[in-house]
C-alpha cells in the first residue's frame, strides 16, 4: 500500500524529516506518536503533498506508484485522504458543496458519471447520522466557525463519504471530547476493512484503546526511533519518549 | 483641450436633442455646456478622479447613434421576465421593445422625450435637483447631451406590483449613449428598479445619470448590473436626495467594461436609511472605479456600505467611499467595509474610505482589506481531490457570491450567478 523509503525533508533548507523508512500493508492500522515538532504533521503533509516541503533523499511508492511525482488532488483523487491536525475555513463554500465536488471529481478520475444527486443525498445523510452529526452542519461554510471538535468530526465526516484507500488523521483526537472521541473513534472503525490503511498520529494512548492499531511507531527527530505492538503506546504512555531519543528502530 | 471634439460637433447635435423647444431646458443644456466647455473631461489632477484616466473618450469621438437596431435574442438573454422592461437602444427609448403593459396602478413610467412632451413644467421642477453640472464634468456632459431615458413617477403610497428592468443597450459601435432617468416616488411610494447595461459592439460610450427623488418614507431598491463589452467607457451616476425616514437600497455589480466609472451618492435627511453594496470583478486590463458618498445632512440617520472587489490579471480597482455626517447629523450610525481580492501579482486596487465627521454624538465606523487567496485553502480543496484552478475558482466564486447572495430577486440572482461562474468556473453547484 504505502512504503516510504529513507526519506529526507526540509522546510527551508532546515531538514525535518532525516531517514523516515515505514511500510503500511493494506487493511494495517499504524499509530505513529513522537513529541512536539518531531515531524509527524511534516510526515502526513508530504504525503498529501503540500507545498514548501522539499524531498533531498528517499522514495514513497503509494499503490506502486511514486506518490511524490503526482499533483495533491490527483492523490487525493487515487485514495490518499489527510484529515488535518487544523482543518481549513472556507467562508462561502458549504459543506455540502465541497463533498459533493469533491466526490464528483474522484468519480471522474475513476472514469465514473457524476453521483445521483438523490444517491449523495442518501449516502451523505447516512455518514452524518453515523458520526452523529445535525443535519445543519452540511448546509453551513466549511469549517467556518466550527468548534475544534466539530472540525475534526467534520474531517472524519468527508473520509466516511470520500471512502479513501489510505486515510492519514493528524491528531483527530485533539480537542474532542470524551463522547465525540468514542462517536469518531466508532467512525473511524467503522471504515476499516480488509483493503483500508490508516496512519493515525496522536498523542494519546486512549485513542488506541478505541481504535486498536496493528503497529505503533515512534517518531522523534524526523526518524522512526521505535516500533512496536500496541503495547508501546502503554509504554510510552507510563515513560514518555526521553529513553528513546537519540535512539535509532 | 479635453472634449475639444464633442463641443465642436455640438450646435449641429443640439436641434436634435429633445426638449430643444423649452427654454427652460436650452437654458439648463447652456449652462451644462458652458461648465464643460472650461476644462472637457475629468482629469487626474482633480481628487476624486485621480485613479481613473479618461483620455480615451478624445481618442475616439463617440456620437448619439439613431440605429434602433437589436438582436432580440441577444436582448432575451439580459431581459428578467418576472419584471416590466424598458429599453433604450443606442440611448433613445425603444417602444417596440419595452414591455410595459402589465404596469399596474398609480405609476407612471414613460421616456424622458415623452415627459418632456407631455409635462415639461414637472420636469423643469425636477431635473436637476439631485445633481448639478458643478459635481463634475461627466454630469456637466450628461447634462448637455442627454438624448433620452426613462422618467418614473411613483404617487404617495403606491408600489410597482412589479420589478422594472431598464435596459440600456448599445448596438452601433463608437456610440455614445447618453441617458438621463428621473425616478421619483412620492410618500411612502416604493419601488424596486433593475438597471442592466450591455453591448453588442465593442467600442462605445454610455454616460448615464440617474437621479432620484425620495420623499418620506419612500422606499427604492436599485440594482446597477454592469456588463458593458470589454472595450466600452462606462460611466453612470446615480444622485438620491432621501427625504425622512426613506430607505435607498443599492446593489452595484460592475462586472463589464474597458473602464467604469459610478458614482453613487446619496443625501440623508432626518432618520433616512441608505444600504450600498457592491461588487465589482475585473480581469484583462479592465478598469472600474466606484465613488460613493453617503451624506448624513440630518440626525439619526443609518448607512451602511459593504463592497467587494476582485481583480485579476493587470486589471485596477479603485474604491473611493465618502461618509460625510454634517454638525446637524447627530446619531448617525454608519458603517463602511471594503474587502478586495487580488488574483494576480499586477492586479491593482486603490481604496480610500473617508470619513468626515462633523457632529460628536455618532457611530461611525469603517474597515478595508486587500488580499489573496490563501494557499492553505487552496491546498485544503486539493487535498480533497479538486484541482488547483477550480479550487482557485471556487474560493474566487465564494467571496464574490456573498454580495450576489445579498440580492433577493431571484431571476437577478439566478443571473448574476451565471455571470460569476462565466468568470470563475467552478464544479456546479
Ligand atoms: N514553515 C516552517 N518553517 C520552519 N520550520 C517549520 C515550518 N513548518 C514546520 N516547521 C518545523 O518543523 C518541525 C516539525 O513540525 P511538525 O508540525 O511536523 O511537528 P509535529 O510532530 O506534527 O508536532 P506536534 O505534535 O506539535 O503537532 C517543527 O520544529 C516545526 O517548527
Ligand atoms: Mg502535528
Amino acid at each position: 500500500m504505502l512504503s516510504i523509503k529513507n526519506l529526507h525533508v526540509s522546510i527551508n533548507d532546515k531538514p525535518i524529516l532525516k531517514g523516515l523508512t515505514l511500510d503500511i500493508n493494506p487493511g494495517e492500522v499504524h499509530a505513529i506518536m513522537g513529541p512536539n515538532g518531531a515531524g509527524k504533521s511534516t510526515l502526513s503533509h508530504v504525503l498529501s503533498g503540500k507545498a514548501g516541503y522539499t524531498v533531498t533523499e528517499g522514495s514513497v511508492t503509494y499503490q506502486g506508484k511514486d506518490l511524490l511525482e503526482l499533483a495533491p488532488e490527483i492523490r487525493a483523487r487515487e485514495g490518499v485522504f489527510l484529515a488535518f491536525q487544523y482543518p481549513v475555513e472556507i467562508p462561502g463554500v458549504s459543506n455540502i458543496y465541497l463533498l459533493k465536488a469533491a466526490l464528483n471529481a474522484m468519480r471522474k478520475h475513476h472514469g465514473l458519471p457524476e453521483v445521483d444527486a438523490m444517491d449523495f443525498l442518501t449516502i451523505v445523510k447516512s455518514k452524518v447520522k453515523l458520526l452523529q452529526m445535525d443535519e445543519k452542519f452540511l448546509y453551513r461554510a466549511v469549517n467556518e466557525g466550527f468548534s475544534g471538535g466539530e472540525k475534526k468530526r467534520n474531517e472524519i465526516l468527508q473520509a466516511a463519504i470520500l471512502e479513501p484507500k489510505l486515510c492519514i488523521l493528524d491528531e483527530t483526537d485533539s480537542g474532542l471530547d470524551i463522547d465525540a472521541l468514542r462517536i469518531v473513534s466508532e467512525g473511524v472503525n467503522s471504515l476499516r476493512n480488509a483493503e483500508r490503511s490508516f496512519l493515525m498520529i496522536t498523542h494519546y494512548q486512549r485513542l488506541l484503546d478505541y481504535i486498536k492499531p496493528d503497529v505503533v511507531h515512534v517518531l522523534a527527530d524526523g526518524k522512526i526511533v521505535k516500533s512496536g505492538g500496541p503495547e508501546l503506546a502503554l509504554e510510552l504512555e507510563e515513560r514518555g519518549y526521553s529513553w528513546l531519543e537519540g535512539q535509532a528502530a | 483641450m479635453s472634449g475639444a471634439a464633442y463641443l465642436t460637433s455640438y450646435p449641429e447635435l443640439a436641434a436634435s436633442l429633445p426638449g430643444f423647444d423649452l427654454p427652460w431646458l436650452q437654458g439648463f443644456r447652456n449652462q451644462a455646456l458652458q461648465t464643460f466647455a472650461v476644462n472637457g473631461f475629468p482629469g487626474n489632477r482633480e481628487e476624486e478622479w485621480r485613479y481613473t484616466n479618461l483620455s480615451a473618450l478624445n481618442k475616439t469621438v463617440f456620437v448619439p447613434s439613431a440605429n434602433q437596431l437589436v438582436d432580440e435574442d441577444w436582448l432575451n438573454r439580459y431581459r428578467l421576465d418576472d419584471a416590466a422592461s424598458v429599453v433604450l437602444v443606442n440611448g433613445q427609448f425603444s417602444a417596440s421593445l419595452s414591455r410595459l403593459q402589465d404596469l399596474a396602478g398609480k405609476v407612471s413610467v414613460s421616456s424622458l422625450k415623452q415627459a418632456l412632451q407631455d409635462n415639461p413644467a414637472w420636469l423643469e421642477s425636477r431635473l436637476g435637483q439631485a445633481v448639478t453640472s458643478a459635481e463634475h464634468n461627466l454630469v456637466a456632459f450628461n447634462n448637455a447631451w442627454f438624448t433620452d431615458g426613462v422618467v418614473i413617477d411613483v404617487a404617495a403610497k403606491q408600489q410597482l406590483d412589479r420589478p422594472l428592468q431598464i435596459l440600456h443597450l448599445v448596438t452601433q459601435a463608437d456610440a455614445l449613449a447618453a441617458t438621463r432617468n428621473l425616478f421619483v416616488l412620492n410618500e411612502q411610494a416604493e419601488a424596486e428598479i433593475i438597471e442592466t447595461y450591455v453591448g453588442s459592439v465593442d467600442s462605445y460610450f454610455t454616460a448615464s445619470v440617474n437621479e432620484c427623488l425620495l420623499a418620506g418614507n419612500a422606499a427604492l431598491t436599485l440594482y446597477k448590473v454592469q456588463l458593458e463589452a470589454e472595450k466600452a467607457q462606462h460611466f453612470g451616476g446615480t444622485y438620491v436626495k432621501q427625504a425622512r425616514d426613506s430607505r435607498f437600497m443599492h446593489h452595484n455589480f460592475a462586472l463589464g467594461s474597458g473602464l467604469a466609472r459610478s458614482d453613487i451618492h446619496s443625501d440623508l435627511d432626518t432618520a433616512a436609511e441608505c444600504s450600498l453594496n457592491g461588487l465589482f470583478v475585473a480581469g484583462k486590463r479592465q478598469h472600474i472605479d466606484n465613488h460613493t458618498r453617503i451624506n448624513h445632512l440630518k440626525p439619526h440617520g443609518i448607512s451602511r456600505e459593504f463592497y467587494k472587489g476582485v481583480l485579476d490579471n493587470k486589471a485596477r480597482g479603485v474604491f473611493q467611499g465618502r461618509v460625510i455626517v454634517a454638525e446637524d447629523a447627530q446619531r448617525t450610525d454608519s458603517e463602511m467595509n471594503n474587502r478586495n481580492l487580488l488574483l494576480s501579482a499586477d492586479a491593482e486596487v486603490d481604496t480610500k474610505p473617508q470619513l468626515e465627521i462633523y457632529a460628536d454624538d455618532v457611530k461611525c465606523s469603517h474597515g478595508v482589506t486587500v488580499g489573496q487567496l490563501e494557499e492553505k485553502s487552496v491546498f485544503y480543496l486539493q487535498s480533497r481531490g479538486i484541482d488547483e484552478a477550480t479550487a482557485r475558482n471556487i474560493l474566487t466564486f465564494a467571496f464574490a457570491n456573498e454580495m450576489v447572495d445579498k440580492v433577493e430577486n431571484a431571476e437577478l440572482k439566478a443571473l448574476l450567478l451565471k455571470e460569476l461562474l462565466e468568470r470563475f468556473p467552478a464544479i456546479s453547484l
